[in-house]
């Protein structure tokens, strides 16, 4: 009698153990989602928790989204990983092997279930009157802008810029090169980072326009002491930019989170998470969260990354060494 | 060699551990620097360090540096003296603030210094309409070198002074010197070198700095990019031999500087003693 009961109990005791299993995730991010990812993963681990009763608990780990990639490259152990932009997580399937080629065709849109657009922020009443591109190229009008070698998000400020004027030279690249170098020309200081050029503007008070994400920009103008000093211009054509997300798939294996990993991404396309990504202004994929933010997120014609021909191909024909965007800095023959 | 008896003993462990200790902290990672160089073959090496972009990063690079060096040397001297020859009120916390710059991580420091400076800043207000444009141009690099190599002159000079007795001074006025010939002929030669070895040391870390003058700097292509941005900015690339190649290249430059300084300070010494 006595021996069944210390078996049951020693049996209760491990299969409580076995069930309401302890999991760690660690998610490596770029800088502007800590805020995101923090309500995502209490959301989560309650949905996890509901679901399968283990308890799953998320870090994150914050900094710009090329260092990060490296990081993982060099052994960061991250069973996910959730960057600016599909050329970093390239590298790190093409350096490490730690996922497969085909990573961003594993989830739905691209592996982007958030996504967000460039925008110009204006000091309030707009005075240099900035309306569109073309205005950012007007002498006299001092632009900032992260450099686009330095940081992944401030490519996707480029390649809009480039597109715009591509559209309007019909097609002539000479033409695109031309109006990105006369932008450059205008650029007054050239931050390493999004935040960094965010704090020139913001807080340093340099510069007429500053070019930057939609969430950025939101984040920005609804900062305690910013409210009423600024406002978004959106330009008449932009850039779909999408922050792609992937399980790093032989480092979850490892620590046996795989599983885990899978569902903590998928959950990102849920309502309740699009809800989230809207709040932070990102604009949700899923439409009726879409609908329900429409105020917020107006209507833009957007170029793709598509347009570019990918990551792989608009990396080395604009940001690599002598691309475009070293061509514009070059002095002149 | 076993028969010769030094003051403190062990010299065979005490050689051996400095050198491993030298091997490990230092010549392993940086010959990892060269050979990770090497991977990438010599033509990319040459273009990647002669290319024109970076090559006039080393130029702002070396030459705010050495300037920075200089004023830090006029200056230090100055604050060390002070710091050796008077008693003031409040002396302590001045010698301790001239270490703050050591302590302080260096992004802070570049932090502060733009906000103080840039158009909306403390001093910007006053000197932008003056036409002095001193955040984001290569005057404001110059400020955050000059500001990460201070202690150095001071910390190395002041100990020196600090052991110069007045007495000798009072000596050289008695037997008839000025007072410029004082500072010239007694005090100099004696401070010399540890001046040289300070400001050489503030020229070093001048060189490699990176924290505190992105954010002073407007890092513009040819204006007032700094070397160890480029740097950074092939590593964003992932070109991993253009990142190390210059990396060797500046290396090798700061190598070669610290070496002529020394080397001139080994002959001035000489030539003191000679003379």
């Amino acid at each position: 009698m006595k021996k069944t009961l210390v078996a049951c109990l020693l049996l209760s005791l491990t299969s409580s153990l076995m069930f309401a299993a302890d999991i760690k995730l660690l998610n490596v991010s770029y800088d502007p989602t800590r805020e995101l990812y923090k309500e995502i993963n209490t959301a989560f681990a309650k949905a996890w928790k509901a679901r399968t009763g283990d308890n799953v608990s998320i870090n994150q780990s914050h900094d710009g989204s090329g260092k990060q990639a490296r990081s993982v490259i060099v052994g960061l152990p991250a069973d996910v990983v959730t960057l600016a932009l599909a050329y970093d997580i390239d590298a790190i399937a093409q350096k490490s092997g730690f996922l497969p080629a085909n990573w961003q065709s594993l989830l739905p849109n691209n592996s982007s279930p958030y996504t967000s657009t460039v925008v110009f922020l204006v000091r309030s009443g707009n005075p240099k009157k900035i309306k569109d591109w073309n205005d950012l190229v007007r002498p006299g009008i001092s632009v900032i802008t992260p450099n686009p070698k330095t940081s992944g998000g401030a490519r996707w400020n480029y390649l809009a810029a480039w597109g715009y004027a591509l559209r309007q030279n019909a097609n002539k690249e000479s033409a695109a090169t031309d109006f990105v170098r006369q932008l450059f020309k205008n650029v007054a200081v050239l931050d390493t980072g999004a935040r960094g050029a965010t704090t020139t503007f913001i807080q340093r008070g340099i510069g007429d326009v500053l070019i930057a994400w939609e969430n950025e920009a939101y984040l920005a103008i609804n900062e305690p002491g910013a409210k009423g000093k600024f406002e978004i211009v959106v330009p008449s054509l932009s850039i779909l930019a999408e922050p792609p997300v992937a399980v790093v798939e032989k480092v979850a294996i490892k620590h046996g989170t795989a599983a885990v990993a899978k569902a903590y991404l998928e959950y990102l396309y849920t309502p309740e998470a699009q809800e989230i990504a809207a709040k932070h202004y990102y604009r949700p994929r899923l439409k009726a969260v879409a609908d329900k933010y429409a105020k917020q997120f107006p209507p833009v014609s957007m170029l793709t990354i598509a347009d570019f021909g990918g990551w792989q191909q608009a990396q080395k024909k604009h940001f690599d060494d002598k691309g475009t965007f070293d061509q514009i800095y070059q002095p002149r023959k | 060699m076993r028969a010769r008896r030094n003051v403190l003993p062990g010299f065979g462990i005490s050689t051996g551990l400095t050198l491993s200790y030298i091997t490990l902290l230092i010549l392993i990672p940086l010959s990892a620097v060269f050979l990770s160089t090497a991977t990438g073959g010599w033509e990319h090496f040459r273009s990647t360090v002669t290319s024109p972009q970076v090559v006039a990063s080393y130029k702002l690079t070396v030459g705010a540096s050495i300037a920075g060096a200089a004023i830090n040397a006029v200056f230090g001297l100055l604050v060390a003296w002070v710091l050796a020859r008077y008693d003031f009120f409040g002396k302590r916390w001045v010698d301790a603030i001239v270490d703050l710059p050591f302590a302080l991580p260096t992004a802070v420091a570049g932090l502060s210094l733009a906000a103080i400076y840039a158009d909306n800043g403390w001093f910007g207000r006053y000197l932008v309409p003056m036409g002095i444009q001193v955040a984001f141009t290569p005057t404001g690099i110059l400020l955050a070198l000059t500001f990460v190599g201070f202690p150095f002159v001071v910390r190395n000079v002041q100990p020196v002074l600090e052991d110069l007795d007045e007495e000798i001074e009072e000596a050289a006025r008695s037997l008839g010197a000025t007072r410029w010939q004082t500072f010239r002929l007694v005090i100099m030669p004696t401070v010399l070198p540890a001046l040289v070895t300070g400001s050489a040391l503030a020229l070093a870390r001048a060189l490699g700095e990176y924290g505190s003058v992105v954010f002073i700097s407007a890092n513009i292509p040819f204006k007032t990019q700094i070397t160890s941005l480029l740097i950074i900015t092939k590593l964003e690339e992932y070109d991993y031999t253009g990142a190390t190649a210059i990396a060797a290249a500046m290396l090798l430059m700061s190598f070669v500087l610290l070496l002529a300084i020394n080397l001139l300070q080994a002959r001035s010494r000489r030539y003191q003693e000679t003379s």
